[in-house]
């Protein structure tokens, strides 16, 4: 699904990843670890087509609409209700069976009692929350998740986990964490950046 | 970046030597050779370098559109800073447009700036334009998405300049009737020549500054690579 | 069709925003009516009619520039523009959808303005609504597409304007020729002209703005 050779990426003079190798097979579960500005986001925002590499070579092996990336920033509306903001991501996404979908997904994620409330009013955990929605609501065949567990309570990092199990195996998956124990169970693969 | 010396072939102090040559002949042929303008007098001669300059600053405009272009189309990554340089050029010539222009219409009309006068308003739009360009470029940090504004905001510039041109024929006719008239076209023999040889060498001139600048940058970028490394 | 369906569900997440948020047609109308009054003691008694039609056209296009600025700051916020540059559809979209919604507050803020330019200056001719209307096209496609640009550098609200005067004069030129001019149509087929050839050109570049 993924295949890296000797990517790297620069920002002007800013070098943010170097030599980076990395094969993710379809239905990999592959962890990507390091510390602070060792790449993690650059490479998961190259891995998800936000961004080209400056050297190395690149494939992914996903059409745009098979891709689901879960950023550090929620990607959603503040000033619409969560209801809206998935409503446009599912017409943009051409989601068969929207309405259900979203209300699926909502109801899952401990949503449906909020789905008018404006984003703005949410707290962080439950943005993440909705982020997480927004990345599941097309059936994306790669998830890309930067540090998917950021923010969440101990309930919702259950939910999570529980989402990524059932994941696990049918698609692939890309995850980066600064708690790699939390998904060991499920990890086929790690890649450990400095 | 190592394709960048093998890319051009004149070398640089070959093409330097040649446009100071062909520079001189030109300037001799200016002051010396060609004849007094038979209304304008003497300070017609400045219409062999404003003309020339103009000219030139419009190629340069070209090239650095046709330069962003090939950063967009074919992803070539020399182009971005080819382009830029192109049009640093080419407000460089813009600017000398509407300085001897400006002279030319103080000794042609008694007033250092004329409306009448299209293609000096016309700089005067471009100017504008391409200055708002470097503050974008400026206002960018380095890297692809710099490069690309750049290049969309070039390649404006190419649209611009006959609409702008086309706009302001337009404007003239009810803005002000039409006062003063070009001094006509009759000019011939040395003039001619004159300007035949005015043309090449600021083109060639302008060859040469990008030259020059593009070496510099070139080789600026090449340290700040190695010093990356 | 999809596209138009694109084009669709994001313009009316726009208009959604600003029925929500109600920051910027507001503004434009009171700006636009402001402008009106400034003008009024900035022209001295006895000015001609022709310096109120010209006017008339500055007050729009700083208008325009007041919604264009803010066309893009929701997307801004919270990176939500990487979250529709990811999506399936043409990037295009993206660019048309905005367009259409700033000319649905342009539109709006000139249904207001154009009978109060009437009621304190002087009325205005068909010839002039048509400019209006062509010119606003070209306002908003361009100054969208440059909008786009300015909200993601450093100098952010200062550049639109300085990007886009120098690319509004020709609209200026065909407006006021439009509303002045004994016979109107050679101005309004000069704004038709630009309006294709910067929309064409707005519309095909689009994706190198949001993409690398």
């Amino acid at each position: 699904m993924i295949r890296a050779r000797k990517v790297g990426k620069r920002f002007g003079e800013k070098r943010a990843l170097r030599g980076v190798d990395l094969d993710v097979a379809g239905g990999a579960f592959a962890v990507v670890t390091g510390p602070n500005g060792s790449g993690k986001t650059t490479l998961l925002r190259l891995c998800a087509g936000l961004a080209l590499p400056t050297e190395g070579e690149l494939e992914v092996d996903a059409p745009r609409a098979s891709v689901g990336y879960l950023a550090h920033e929620p990607l959603v509306y503040r000033e619409l209700s969560a209801l809206e903001n998935l409503d446009l991501y599912g017409r943009l996404y051409h989601v068969p069976e929207r309405r259900e979908r979203i209300g699926m997904l909502l109801e899952r994620f401990g949503l449906w009692e909020v789905r008018h409330d404006r984003v703005v009013s949410y707290s962080r955990g439950m943005t993440q929350r909705l982020a997480l929605c927004r990345v599941l609501l097309h059936g994306p065949e790669l998830l890309v998740l930067d540090e998917p567990y950021t923010a969440l309570d101990a309930a919702g990092a259950e939910l999570l986990d529980a989402q990524l199990a059932e994941l696990r195996g049918a698609q692939t998956v890309l995850v980066s964490t600064h708690d790699p124990d939390r998904v060991a169970p499920l990890a086929t693969q790690h890649l450990a950046l400095a | 970046m190592e394709t960048v010396s093998r890319h051009y072939r004149i070398p640089l102090p070959a093409l330097a030597a040649a446009t100071l040559a062909l520079v001189m002949v030109a300037l001799a042929f200016v002051f010396f050779v060609a004849p007094n303008d038979a209304v304008l007098g003497f300070s017609q001669r400045i219409f062999y370098f404003h003309v020339s300059i103009a000219f030139t600053a419009y190629a340069c405009f070209g090239a650095g559109a046709w330069k962003a272009l090939r950063h967009l189309w074919k992803r070539d990554p020399r182009a971005d800073l080819e382009s830029y340089v192109a049009v640093h050029q080419g407000v460089i010539f813009g600017v000398l447009v509407l300085i001897t222009g400006s002279i030319w219409a103080k000794y042609t009309w008694g007033h250092w700036w004329v409306w009448s006068e299209d293609e000096l308003v016309l700089f005067l739009v471009l100017f504008l334009f391409y200055a708002a360009y470097f503050m974008l470029r400026f206002s960018v940090d380095p890297g692809p998405q710099r490069a690309n504004f750049s290049a969309v905001y070039a390649l404006f510039g190419v649209v611009l300049v006959p609409v702008s041109f086309l706009a302001i024929r337009l404007a003239k006719t009810f803005l002000h009737p039409v006062i003063f008239t070009r001094h006509g076209a009759n000019i011939g023999g040395w003039m001619l020549v004159t300007y035949c040889l005015t043309q090449p060498a600021v083109l060639l001139l302008a060859y040469t500054l990008y030259r020059v600048e593009l070496a510099g940058k070139s080789i600026d970028a090449r340290l700040r690579e190695l010093r990356l490394a | 069709m999809t596209y138009a369906a694109d084009v669709g569900a994001l313009a009316r997440k726009d208009l959604l925003l600003e029925l929500r948020a109600r920051d910027t047609l507001p503004a434009m109308l009171l700006f636009v009516v402001a402008t009106f009054v400034v003008f009024h003691f900035a022209l001295p008694a006895h000015s001609s009619q022709l310096a109120a039609s010209g006017l008339l056209w500055v007050a729009i296009l700083f208008t325009a520039l007041l919604g264009l600025g803010r066309a893009f700051v929701p997307e801004r916020e919270q990176r939500v523009l990487d979250g529709l540059v990811l999506a399936p559809c043409d990037r295009s979209a993206i660019w048309l959808a905005k367009s259409i919604a700033t000319l649905a507050f342009l539109g709006a803020a000139e249904l207001v303005a154009l009978p109060v330019f009437a009621l304190f200056f002087h009325g205005i001719g068909g010839a002039t609504v048509a400019g209006v209307v062509l010119a606003d096209l070209g306002i908003c496609a361009v100054g969208t597409f440059l909008g786009a640009m300015a909200v993601v550098t450093r100098a952010r609200d200062l550049l639109l304007p300085l990007l886009f005067l120098p690319l509004a004069i020709p609209i200026v030129v065909g407006g006021v020729g439009a509303t002045v001019a004994g016979s109107p149509g050679r101005y309004l087929a000069f704004l038709a002209l630009y309006d294709a050839l910067f929309g064409v050109l707005c519309w095909a570049s689009f994706e190198y703005v949001v993409t690398e």
